[in-house]
């Protein structure tokens, strides 16, 4: 039996942020049911990324949304209405992601909805909070990793701003709606009581940087320094980074300079021998390694450096990934089926629970594919 | 206020970051976590210190990830205090461990075995690259997880290389994932009051964060991301304008956008490449090399305050000073402090997760190696 087996979830949500978080709540075995909007749908439907489009939608839409039912309505019609608050009111979870206001517009707000269902945990996700001053400016993905001081982690000093190539933002604020959504029915499953959840985006991408902003809280403001080469992060000494071989590239993180050194046969590093060096000097000592890791293939290094027990890596691709016997035993790809027969690869759920992957066979919903059944199912009204 | 974990009690036998920052969003939702550490040093993370941080004897790293945590201090070696240990475990409604595959075994500890002890514990574990394969052993360090995952070709430009993400990435989001299958554990012990086991990667949680891109992938005839030549480019599958622009005083970020509209207001004529939505992505490089030319005329007030009115996804690329100047910074009140004891404070950021409309603050410094060795000793009776 999966955790959440008997829950059930209703989610207005749409493009990534709050759609994961029900994706992963489907995975655990709850029931999910997508509110779309009739005609349209969630418009990340057409959201194309590169073009790529799969049985006349979008690849993301086919990832965000497997394992879900699609309930297609419009929410300005009065019958659709009720039928959307009797759904409610059998429903254990309720998730949205609009901006503030629009569902106190349309009805759907937290009060309302926790007098018609006391016991239900209610998960908001914003932009930038309900309150005060930029409460209604959009949630982008970029925009917060732009306006949190994330893009000066990435990349080498002089490439300017780097953003993740991610919607990172999205998916952790995602993450952080599921846990809360979990600690709301656990403690509903052990109080009775029901819960408002509320995530935001900007709160998510500082909790993701917790590390680097309080250093700077704690350092007299001093902001990030990314070396000017071979950068990985801007506040960890030599050798941390990617360096290009003679073939390839290789990942080094943490190893002492002199034992490197000498591994490596490159004496120039033998010389660092003081540990501070490592952070002080990292720019000399990263360069020093840069012209030397160029002269051996990848595999010439590693096979000096793992035996040695130093942190390293090759730089993979997703082919070259994807053909390695340590990714197969992962069994991370999936197959699943919609409802007309399409059939599409995807990663699965990275949990694993009692010894048990987390598989489910479900494509992702055609536009009110499930209306029929959900009516028959839920709604008593004419 | 009522935190839904109260009454939770975890048990931490894990280092570094991956882990620990799971207990310490179990501690912020209200579960009592209790750090399982070994005499003397403790916690290795005591010792990492970045820029050389410390606040005492241990760096501000692990004040970072550790706060609103208990410590105690046990030798997993020593069988007097294994047996300690194990009259705790018994009590535990969680137990949390990222040592590499086998060494609980060794130890005792194994799932299977600490059923025994207790039959309804909640027992996950965090490794690198899961525990069957060839990977079974490596070590699990976020920089290395990065580089198999394919992650490394995502950000930056094409001629950059590999261009890692410059925060611990695969740590964090696996940390995530623990919390959400720890919880979920725990919502199905309430009801089959039996043990379950959790486990988790960062090699999965590597490629989690990539499922959107990956099922791209997975169905394009395996088409490897191709990301733009141009600097400021942001996402390998997104098509123009998606990316940073330096201006006259700064970078302005600019997200999905109709195109006609933004170069009508910024006053760039890109019509002879913008033809039609394909041409976004066709001609991004061309496209951005573009906008580019217009946009380092002027300042970035001067674009925001023309853009931002028409809804145009927009905003100012700040650092961190500036990004904490900003009015949401404050009224959100990310910020808060750590009370150290003797009357000194660190500042932090806070639990993302709001509950019932209350933030999750909690001002407990990280506890030094053993802190609470005796009142735990007393309290659960451990002699």
């Amino acid at each position: 039996m999966k955790a959440l087996e008997d829950y059930l979830v209703v989610d207005f949500s749409q493009f990534l942020s709050g759609p994961s978080a029900s994706l992963r709540l489907a995975d655990m075995g709850a029931r999910v049911i997508k509110i779309e909007r009739s005609g349209t749908g969630d418009i990340c439907r057409s959201l194309y990324t590169s073009n790529v489009i799969m049985n006349g939608e979008s690849s993301v839409f086919h990832a965000i949304n497997r394992n879900k039912e699609s309930f297609e309505v419009d929410l300005k019609q009065e019958v659709d209405c009720q039928m959307v608050w009797e759904l409610l009111a059998k429903a254990d979870v309720m998730i949205h992601n609009f901006r503030p206001g629009v569902m106190e517009r349309l009805g759907f707000d937290y009060p309302a909805v926790k007098a018609h269902n006391p016991g239900i945990i209610y998960a908001e996700l914003s932009g930038y909070g309900t309150e005060g001053k930029g409460k209604g400016k959009p949630g982008q993905d970029l925009l917060l990793q732009s306006v949190t001081g994330l893009t000066w982690l990435s990349g080498n000093a002089g490439s300017g701003p780097v953003a993740m190539g991610l919607s990172i933002v999205d998916m952790l604020a995602g993450a952080h709606l599921a846990q809360g959504i979990l600690a709301g029915l656990f403690r509903k499953v052990t109080q009775g009581l029901g819960a408002l959840i509320q995530v935001s985006m900007i709160e998510s991408a500082y909790d993701f940087q917790f590390e680097t902003v309080t250093t700077f809280m704690n350092d007299g403001g001093v902001l990030p320094e990314r070396t000017t080469k071979n950068n990985a992060n801007a506040y960890l000494g030599a050798p941390y980074g990617i360096y290009k071989t003679a073939n390839g590239f290789l990942a080094l993180a943490m190893g002492s300079i002199p034992v490197l050194g000498r591994l490596l046969g490159c004496d120039e590093l033998r010389s660092f021998e003081v540990l501070a060096e490592a952070f002080d000097k990292r720019e000399e000592i990263k360069a020093i390694l840069a012209v030397h890791l160029q002269t051996q293939s990848t595999q010439y290094w590693l096979s000096i450096l793992e035996p040695a027990d130093i942190w390293c890596a090759d730089v993979l691709n997703w082919k070259e990934l994807m053909e390695h016997e340590g990714f197969k035993a992962l069994n991370m790809i999936q197959e699943v089926e919609m409802i007309d027969g399409y059939r599409y690869r995807t990663t699965r759920c990275p949990i694993r629970i009692d010894g048990e992957s987390l598989f489910s066979e479900r494509g992702s919903p055609k536009l009110g594919q499930d209306n029929e059944q959900i009516i028959r199912q839920f709604i008593k009204i004419n | 206020m009522n935190r839904p974990l109260e009454g939770i009690l975890v048990l931490e036998f894990c280092q570094f970051l991956a882990g620990p920052s799971a207990g310490l969003k179990l501690a912020d939702l209200g579960a009592r976590v209790i750090k399982i550490e070994r005499p003397v040093k403790g916690d290795a993370c005591r010792q990492l210190a970045i820029k050389n941080l410390f606040i005492g004897e241990d760096s501000l790293l692990f004040h970072t990830i550790n706060r609103n945590k208990e410590s105690y201090a046990a030798d997993l070696k020593n069988p007097e205090d294994l047996a300690l240990l194990k009259k705790l475990i018994a009590k535990t409604d969680v137990l949390t461990h990222n040592f590499r595959p086998g060494v609980m075994d060794k130890i005792g500890l194994d799932y299977s075995s600490v059923q025994q002890i207790n039959p309804k514990i909640i027992y996950a574990s965090v490794t690198g690259y899961g525990d069957t394969g060839p990977w079974a052993a490596k070590p699990g360090q976020d920089l290395l997880v990065q580089s198999v995952s394919g992650l490394t070709y995502l950000s930056g430009n094409a001629e950059d290389g590999p261009v890692p993400f410059g925060l611990s990435v695969t740590d964090i989001m696996c940390g995530n994932h623990l919390v959400q299958g720890i919880i979920a554990a725990l919502i199905k012990r309430a009801k089959s009051r039996k043990s379950v086991q959790v486990e988790v990667s960062l090699l999965e949680s590597a490629l989690d964060i990539q499922f959107e891109v990956l099922t791209t992938y997975l169905n394009d005839g395996g088409q490897l991301p191709k990301r733009s030549k141009v600097n400021g480019s942001a996402h390998a599958y997104l098509s123009a304008p998606y990316g940073t622009y330096q201006t006259a005083d700064g970078y302005i970020a600019m997200a999905m956008g109709d195109l006609d509209k933004i170069s009508a207001i910024i006053g760039c004529d890109v019509s002879e490449i913008y033809t039609d939505t394909d041409s976004t992505f066709e001609h991004r490089d061309e496209l951005l090399i573009l906008l580019g030319k217009t946009l380092i005329t002027k300042a970035n007030a001067h674009w925001l305050s023309l853009l931002e009115p028409h809804d145009i996804w927009c905003a100012g690329v700040l650092n961190y000073q500036e990004a904490m100047q900003l009015d949401v910074f404050r009224s959100q009140e990310i910020r808060q402090e750590l009370k150290l004891g003797d009357g000194e404070t660190i500042g932090t950021t806070r639990s993302p997760i709001r509950i019932d409309g209350y933030k999750l603050y909690a001002d407990k410094a990280a506890p030094k190696i053993g802190a609470d060795n005796e009142k735990i000793n007393s309290e659960f009776d451990l002699t």
